[in-house]
């Protein structure tokens, strides 16, 4: 109940889970620049073979070592990345300080981990692959991110019935 | 140069520029990366229906739309302009065991046996597209993050839920492969 309150009250609470923590109000042109960072990061997804569903087969039987050193090396460089931020203190362009909301555990991290888990092996993507996938001409998948819009939706509109 | 870009990439270049990812958000503008965001900004922009959870201002959340209109984006560049003129190149203990199950192409990335528009209106497409993406979009939400919000950025920032998200992440889907999908293929 205390979360509805939250929700209703002010739009610059934190509301999500990828929050926009910039304090400043950007122009809707200046969006343009997370465009180009979300292409490049496309363009890797396919030149990588991470939308591929045999990688992520891979994967699941222990049979390539290519997704662990992908999903490995981006942690330890965004490890080391924040570790940097924090310690000097970097400003963000707009000058602000960076902010990074700690998360905050419940028992979804785990229930709904699973069930996330077992659409991860069946679909052979996570949701940023199923964009890249589609862009790379894999048109049935259009319907797999309509049913992952659909399952989000589901948790909305029912989250207070799931155990957390 | 361009020959160079279209061979496969290494895992440790896209790790490196996935890593990369992290700190670029949040320099470019306080932003905390994370991808399956951007399904509840479409439904809270979409189809909101009154609903508590979709209650929120979306578009201070647009930067995330653009991201994955970019990503889709960059599918295309990398699918119609760097693509891998060689044999694509799976495990041979992988295709060993999908041959088993039944797969028989394996010739690109997603086997058209499965990821067809042929197999939409299918037992296949119901599991494999339907069932699936539900499974991802309602997991993922539950989950409060997938792969780059917990596992990247999560565990980036020392974040222990974040572990233990991407624990379940990897248990979910070993069952999944292991236990569940051979009874699935069965029914083709």
């Amino acid at each position: 109940m205390i979360k509805t309150k939250i929700d209703n009250t002010s739009t610059e609470e934190f509301v999500c889970e990828a929050p926009n923590n910039q304090v400043k109000n950007e122009s809707f042109a200046s969006n343009f620049k997370y465009l180009i960072v979300g292409i490049i990061f496309g363009i890797v997804f396919v030149k990588a073979e991470i939308i591929s569903w045999f990688r992520i087969q891979e994967m699941f039987r222990l049979q390539s070592f290519h997704m662990y050193g992908v999903i490995g090396t981006a942690v330890v460089v965004g490890l080391i990345s924040v570790q940097l931020i924090k310690r000097f203190n970097i400003k963000t362009l707009a000058g602000e300080m960076v902010s990074i909301p700690d998360k905050t555990f419940d028992k979804g991290q785990i229930y709904g981990g699973l069930i996330f888990g077992l659409g991860w092996a069946i679909t052979g993507a996570c949701p940023g692959p199923l964009f890249a996938q589609i862009g790379s001409d894999f048109l049935a998948i259009i319907i797999t991110l309509a049913s992952a819009i659909a399952g989000t939706w589901l948790y909305g509109a029912f989250q207070n019935k799931f155990p957390k | 140069m361009i020959e160079f870009i279209k061979q496969p990439w290494h895992w440790a270049v896209a790790g490196v520029m996935i890593g990369l990812t992290v700190p670029t958000l949040l320099l470019m503008g306080n932003k905390i990366f994370g991808i399956s965001s951007s399904l509840r900004h479409l439904c809270a922009a979409c189809f909101p229906a009154n609903i508590e959870y979709f209650r929120y201002n979306w578009k201070k959340e647009i930067w995330n739309l653009f991201f994955v209109v970019g990503v889709l984006l960059g599918g295309i560049i990398a699918s119609q302009y760097l693509s891998n003129p060689n044999e694509f190149i799976i495990d041979e203990n992988t295709v060993k065991d999908l041959k088993a199950l039944g797969v028989t192409d394996f010739s690109a990335m997603m086997p058209s046996d499965i990821f067809s528009v042929e197999n939409i209106f299918t037992i296949k497409g119901l599991i494999f597209f339907v069932i699936g993406g539900l499974m991802v979009g309602f997991g993922t939400r539950y989950a409060g993050g997938c792969t780059s919000g917990h596992a990247i950025m999560g565990l980036s920032n020392l974040q222990l839920p974040s572990l233990i998200a991407t624990i379940s992440f990897m248990v979910g889907g070993f069952a999944m492969t292991h236990i569940i999908m051979p009874y699935i293929f069965k029914l083709f």
